[in-house]
């Protein structure tokens, strides 16, 4: 089930926190963010949670991240 | 995605942001900064504070030009990367509050996140009990951040609003040229000056300007975090900002070394004491409080270049609280803690402990 986490105007480590922990329960998350930083975060969160990533600027300044865990069920993250 | 692409973000851009400002620290106090604070967050704007006479410690009263220099050197950067974003909004009173006790607390160890690195690197072996307070902090905050803790959201604002700390910085600069040093003189026009003591010890103005300018904007780009490192650590397991961070004291003991800088010990460390129990706990009480602030002293600058109007309150809540450290007796000295510095670390774990247990972002 996909799960849309809004963590536009939230400071780090808010948007990589809360996305770490729908990926934990979802096997894909998009997470909406308004700043550089929010993005970097999530990009190594993916890195270590093993999801797939692509980020797209939808609005200037508003970048979508589209996460799918690879693996699914046999590689759970802990939230 | 062009827009975000950032060399400095990455592993090495990390890594070298950390081992530039490792190489500036020990050169600043080679060329006249006091020992083992060739940058210190807290104690800068504290000697802030002095010169403009919220407190009157003679020994801490001088406008930091590397101060000023974070934040400007950060709106240059956030402006030539389209990353100036004006915005405040979430909670900014608590920030302030966060601010007065984040200093009180470094106060009492005598040095932010970024001297006890320093001092680490300078062989001040009380630095251990500094950082290991500072990780004890931080532990207790992202107990916190698992459990909802969050400050709520900001909201984008005019131009204006961001630009206030950035303006502030450059009215303290324009002060100092108004007002220059006269030596030997206890004040210059409006501004206080030491003649003695940490305050009257500094690098030349546009050396330390130029070093502030240039960490600011690198740290901008690299987002570059003292308690981020050890944060991301027990949160994220992740080493990205702790490589840094690391990049930083490594450098920093090597250059030490080479400048006949490096003293290890415990027993008469400059701008240092030795109660192993006070030091350990007043970086406690700054760990928790920037946890709870999202970012280290320096981040919190750095922030407000790019129009963080909530990182400016909290910067003004540090010179405020080391405004209040001072009048009423909360400082420590190399003699060991003040007075009252101990009733006040208990009111400022009590304060950032009622902060965090009830923000929860349920009203989000």
């Amino acid at each position: 089930m996909a799960k849309t986490i809004d963590a536009r105007g939230l400071s780090c480590p808010q948007p990589a926190l809360l996305a770490k922990k729908a990926i934990g329960e979802n096997a894909e998350v998009t997470v909406l963010v308004d700043n550089g930083t929010a993005v970097e975060n999530v990009r190594r969160l993916a890195a270590k949670a093993a999801c797939d990533i692509s980020v797209t600027e939808t609005t200037p300044g508003i970048w979508e991240i589209a996460l799918v865990r690879t693996g699914a069920a046999d590689r759970p993250v802990r939230p | 995605m062009k827009g975000i692409k950032n060399i400095f973000a990455g592993p090495w851009g990390i890594v070298g942001v950390g081992m530039i400002i490792g190489i500036l620290a020990p050169l600043l106090q080679k060329w006249g900064n006091p020992g083992n604070m060739g940058v210190c967050v807290a104690c800068f704007e504290r000697d802030i504070a002095g010169a403009l006479g919220l407190h009157r410690a003679d020994m801490a009263q001088y406008i930091r030009p590397e101060i000023a220099g974070f934040v400007l050197g950060s709106l240059v950067a956030a402006y030539l990367f389209k990353e100036f974003r004006p915005r405040l909004g979430s909670a900014p009173i608590v920030r302030f509050i966060l601010g007065v006790f984040a200093m009180i607390g470094a106060l009492v160890f005598l040095g932010c996140p970024w001297r006890a690195a320093l001092r680490l690197a300078g062989g001040d072996g009380n630095a251990i009990l500094g950082l290991l307070g500072l990780a004890f902090g931080i532990w207790i905050g992202t107990l916190f951040l698992k459990g909802g803790y969050s400050l709520g959201r900001t909201q984008r604002t005019h131009h204006t609003a961001g630009w206030m700390l950035p303006l502030f910085m450059a009215g303290l600069l324009s002060l100092m040229l108004a007002f220059p040093q006269i030596v030997g003189e206890a004040k210059s026009g409006i501004l206080f000056y030491s003649v003695k003591g940490p305050g009257s010890m500094h690098a030349p103005l546009a050396v330390s300007l130029a070093a502030g300018l240039l960490i600011g904007f690198l740290a901008q780009r690299s987002r570059f975090c003292t308690m981020g490192a050890i944060r991301d650590l027990l949160l994220f397991r992740q080493m990205h900002l702790l490589s840094g961070f690391m990049a930083l004291i490594a450098t920093a003991a090597v250059i030490n070394f080479i400048l006949g800088q490096f003293k290890p010990g415990f027993e008469a460390q400059p701008v240092a004491h030795t109660m192993h129990i006070w030091n350990f706990a007043g970086m406690a009480l700054s760990g928790l409080a920037f946890c709870l602030a999202g970012g280290c002293p320096g981040r919190q600058l750095f922030l407000a270049g790019e129009g963080d109007g909530d990182a400016a309150v909290l910067v003004m809540g540090m010179i405020v609280g080391a405004a209040i450290a001072h009048n009423f007796g909360l400082a420590s000295s190399p003699t060991g803690v003040g007075p009252y510095g101990i009733p006040a670390l208990g009111i400022g774990f009590a304060v950032c402990l009622f902060i965090g247990l009830t923000m929860r972002k349920n009203i989000l």
